[in-house]
């Protein structure tokens, strides 16, 4: 399982940044559904196997095809490879990368030190979903709203007029 | 059967795929890019609140991570909707040039004398 | 006494009528504001009937004011003989000085706006005499003024009328200062307000002749001074006349200036224990009844000739005061209601009909053209000097003359003699120039029942109001000087002596106007105190203000202005709308609060 955790984190880590980088946008979409992948089985080795399968149906199932659909709709593939070949140039990088590396700094100094492991039990999916149901469920109703707004806005906003 | 590595290996994960996906929104001019750097931000911070949550044994972790997960369905939906009418009205997705939320530099109201009306 | 509050309401509620309806028809309003005067005087003459019946003085407490620390004045009002006397005059003249008014001010587009604001003066006035404590009565005090100041200024397009309104305010003000500072003091001193425990507080409190108490009532007299227009503020007085006909008679002759006499009589035993304040109110009044009746013989206004005779009348007020003849001095006061207000209203009968003359000069040989105001001038004047047993002002004036001479003011009678001698002069001067010689002028009187009532009423008043036996002389101390013969024919005679001259210099020949040269000059400009006030108090103000001109104060609130826009231009440059630039100030905004909260 260790082996798997390291693995599947090195895996994440290069296909994340390769989809960053990428100028087609379906490749970069590809290389991200393959980190999403890889961050399951991260969680998967954590033992939160409930939140890996969702990563996995939802996240790169659901959203990510969504994505391959509005890339299909706004036929942006191959004319713009160019464009953003050129928008890509190293000197672009100097100043993203600064801003991050800074951010990571912080981040390393703040959650190094943080003591413990995973609890030696996974948890499963029933407990996940009792809990929901149980004292989680006014956030239930509350997601359920945040989708309904998504949905129409969506809807609205995606109108031809 | 776990894997028992410190957590904080874990968090440090999260943390370098979300300078990732900060990197990738600051960089990408593209806004169907920009969209991809959210998702992969959002998808990083889920990652830790799976680890907190393994790290104690409890299921609220998981939890957080639906809501998370939703939160990010519902505006990746938004944002993909509005970069179709962004490409229909401006013909570009360039957030360089879409620049139409910008303020104009001209002093709103009226200046110089803010004495107010003698009355008559 | 249930009626007393509602003498007080009667002008107010016709005021607040008045002021509410702005486009009321001229019939309504005058109806309303002679009506209430009328009601405000039918019940005087109920409640003085029922007060002679019983003389007790009544307290009718309306309410209080506002309470702080133990210090809680009312709304109260108060009647007995003083007050009484002071109703009688301010509602019963008041009354037929409105009605003339209502003839007067015919056609003027402010008609409603006249009565509204007379209205609103005889409330404050009624308040002022009324008031059973100084704060009421400062209230009223300052009522009055602010009407005068609307009243002069009434018609305000002209600036010179706003000029004089603002002279008569500020001149005033300067006497309700120290007037306001002496309440100070008396309330340190004595702890509270309402007049009648305040006098017996202060007789037991101070031995006569203590400092403090002289201080009180000399700033007290200030107040006076400025309100009844005696020296040294007496400038604004000749300047009010700008005022319509009808304030000058209601205003600044029968009642407002009369305030300073009140106060004074009302506070009586304040000043019986304080000679050296007694003698400033006696050498006040004897001094500025010579001054103004000189500047008097020097006018060619008609209204500016009884403005400075009513200075001077008042000044014979002030004597009598010193003099501590106080139920002599409101007599006068009440006389002189009467005949000062039957002069100013026949003037003004005679200036509307020689369409707003005022020059004495441009008028003459009126008596058989204008009959009723002939008469009443010629009533009037005799009254004003005093004409032996006939008129009323002589049997005021020599009450006040034989107190100054029994009390051994022999300086003070002697100036009220001269004076009396000036007083003949001038004012028979006015009435043979105006009234004896060629008709100068064309008149076209258009005579009403509303103007002439009012002006047989009050000569009937100056000829008999002598044998009126005026309630205030029961409250006050009663003094019975001695007559002795020859003082009263030394008093007849400079008296006729005065009529006399008039006659031998103005009455046989056509007067041209003399020259302004010499003593005329200087008496025409009132022995020059505007001028001198003018050089010492308003120019280096107005120096001191120009310095500011540039408003630095309000320059500071501008300047907060001029910052929060010049802060908005600058942050408005940070609203780029470039989606890419945001998220990286939010990136580095996240860096900065992770950084601060791990370092410290």
């Amino acid at each position: 399982m260790i082996a798997l955790f390291y693995g599947a984190s090195c895996v994440a880590l290069l296909a994340t940044a390769l989809a960053i980088s990428r100028v087609h946008p379906v490749h970069a979409l590809l290389y991200l559904v393959v980190s999403l992948l890889g961050v399951a089985l991260v969680m998967l080795s954590l033992g939160a196997a409930f939140a890996a399968a969702l990563e996995v149906m939802v996240y790169a199932g659901a959203i990510m095809v969504l994505f391959v659909f509005v890339i299909m709709l706004l036929q942006i593939g191959p004319q713009i490879q160019a464009q953003e070949r050129a928008w890509l140039a190293p000197r672009h990088w100097i100043g993203p990368s600064l801003l991050a590396g800074l951010l990571l700094i912080l981040l390393f100094r703040a959650m190094a030190d943080v003591p413990g492991r995973p609890a030696e039990l996974a948890v499963a999916a029933k407990t996940v979903g009792i809990t929901l149901y149980g004292p989680w469920l006014l956030a239930v109703e509350l997601g359920s709203v945040l989708l309904l707004a998504g949905l129409i806005s969506a809807f609205h906003l995606g109108r031809r007029t | 059967m776990i894997a028992a590595v410190p957590i904080a290996h874990a968090l440090l994960l999260a943390a370098l795929l979300f300078s990732l996906g900060l990197l990738g929104l600051l960089l990408r001019r593209n806004l169907i890019f920009a969209l991809f750097s959210v998702e992969i931000m959002l998808n990083a911070t889920g990652l830790a609140f799976v680890a907190a949550g393994s790290r104690w044994g409890q299921p609220d972790g998981q939890l957080m991570f639906i809501l998370v997960i939703s939160l990010a369905a519902a505006e990746a939906a938004v944002g993909l909707a509005i970069a179709l009418q962004v490409q229909r009205r401006f013909g570009t997705l360039n957030l360089d040039e879409l620049t139409g939320l910008a303020e104009p530099a001209q002093p709103a109201g009226p200046s110089g004398d803010t004495r107010p009306e003698a009355a008559p | 006494m249930n009626g007393l509050p509602w003498i007080l309401a009667a002008p107010l509620f016709g005021a607040a009528a008045l002021f509410a309806w702005r486009n009321m028809p001229e019939r309504l309003a005058a109806v309303i504001g002679v009506g209430s005067l009328l009601t405000a005087a039918l019940l005087t003459a109920v409640l003085g009937v029922q007060y002679l019946s019983e003389p007790v003085p009544v307290n009718v407490s309306l309410w209080t004011w506002f309470a702080v620390d133990g210090f809680a004045p009312g709304i109260s009002l108060y009647l007995d003989g003083l007050s009484l006397t002071m109703l009688g005059v301010i509602t019963g003249v008041g009354a037929l000085i409105h009605l003339y008014a209502s003839w007067y001010m015919r056609g003027d587009p402010g008609y409603r706006r006249f009565f509204a604001y007379m209205n609103l003066f005889v409330a404050a006035m009624l308040l002022l005499v009324l008031g059973d404590n100084l704060l009421a009565l400062f209230f009223g005090w300052e009522g009055v003024g602010l009407c005068s100041y609307l009243l002069i200024g009434f018609w305000y397009r002209d600036p010179a009328n706003g000029h004089a309104a603002r002279k008569a305010f500020v001149t005033t003000r300067v006497g309700d200062t120290a007037m306001a500072v002496g309440l100070f003091l008396l309330f340190r001193e004595l702890g509270t307000l309402d007049i009648q425990p305040l006098l017996g507080e202060a007789q037991l409190r101070w031995p006569a002749g203590s400092p403090t108490l002289t201080l009180a009532c000399l700033l007290l007299l200030g107040g006076a001074v400025g309100k009844s227009a005696q020296l040294p503020l007496q400038t604004w007085l000749p300047d009010a006349m700008a005022g319509p006909t009808p304030v000058s008679a209601l205003i600044h002759a029968a009642t407002m200036v009369t305030a300073g006499v009140y106060l004074i009589a009302r506070l009586h035993p304040l000043y019986a224990l304080s000679p050296a304040a007694l003698a400033a109110v006696g050498w006040v009044g004897a001094i500025t009844l010579l001054l103004a009746g000189g500047a008097a013989l020097a006018q060619t206004d008609i209204k500016r000739i009884l403005a400075y005779s009513t200075m001077s009348q008042i000044g014979y007020m002030f004597l009598a005061l010193g003099a501590g003849a106080y139920s002599a001095a409101i007599f006068h006061l009440m006389t002189h209601a009467f005949f000062k207000a039957l002069l100013f209203m026949a003037a003004g009968s005679v200036i509307l009909a020689l369409h707003h003359e005022q020059d004495i000069f441009r008028m003459g040989g009126l008596r058989r053209k204008l009959p009723v105001a002939f008469w009443s001038f010629l009533i009037g004047s005799a009254a004003l000097a005093a004409l032996p047993y006939v008129s009323a002002g002589f049997w005021s004036k020599d009450a006040i003359l034989f107190a100054a001479w029994g009390g051994g003011h022999t300086a003070w009678w002697s100036m009220g003699v001269a004076g009396a001698l000036l007083t003949g002069l001038y004012s028979f001067r006015l009435v043979f120039i105006v009234f004896w010689g060629p008709a100068r002028s064309d008149a076209r009187p258009h005579h009403h029942w509303s103007e002439q009532a009012p002006l047989l009423i009050l000569m009937g008043l100056s000829l008999f109001g002598g044998l009126i036996s005026v309630p205030a002389a029961a409250v006050l101390p009663a003094s019975h000087p001695a007559h002795p013969l020859p003082v009263l024919l030394v008093q007849i005679v400079l008296g006729l002596a005065g009529i006399a001259l008039a006659w031998r210099w103005y009455g046989r020949q056509a007067q041209q106007p003399p020259p302004l040269r010499g003593w005329r000059r200087l008496a025409h400009a009132a022995w020059g105190f505007d001028a001198v006030y003018d050089r010492l108090l308003s120019r280096p103000w107005l120096a001191l203000a120009r310095i500011n001109r540039a408003d630095i104060i309000d320059g500071a609130y501008s300047l907060l202005v001029s910052l929060t826009q010049a802060g908005h231009l600058l942050l408005i440059r940070s609203q780029t709308g470039a989606l890419r630039r945001y998220a990286g100030g939010i990136a580095i905004g996240l860096i900065l609060l992770l950084g601060a909260s791990l370092w410290t």
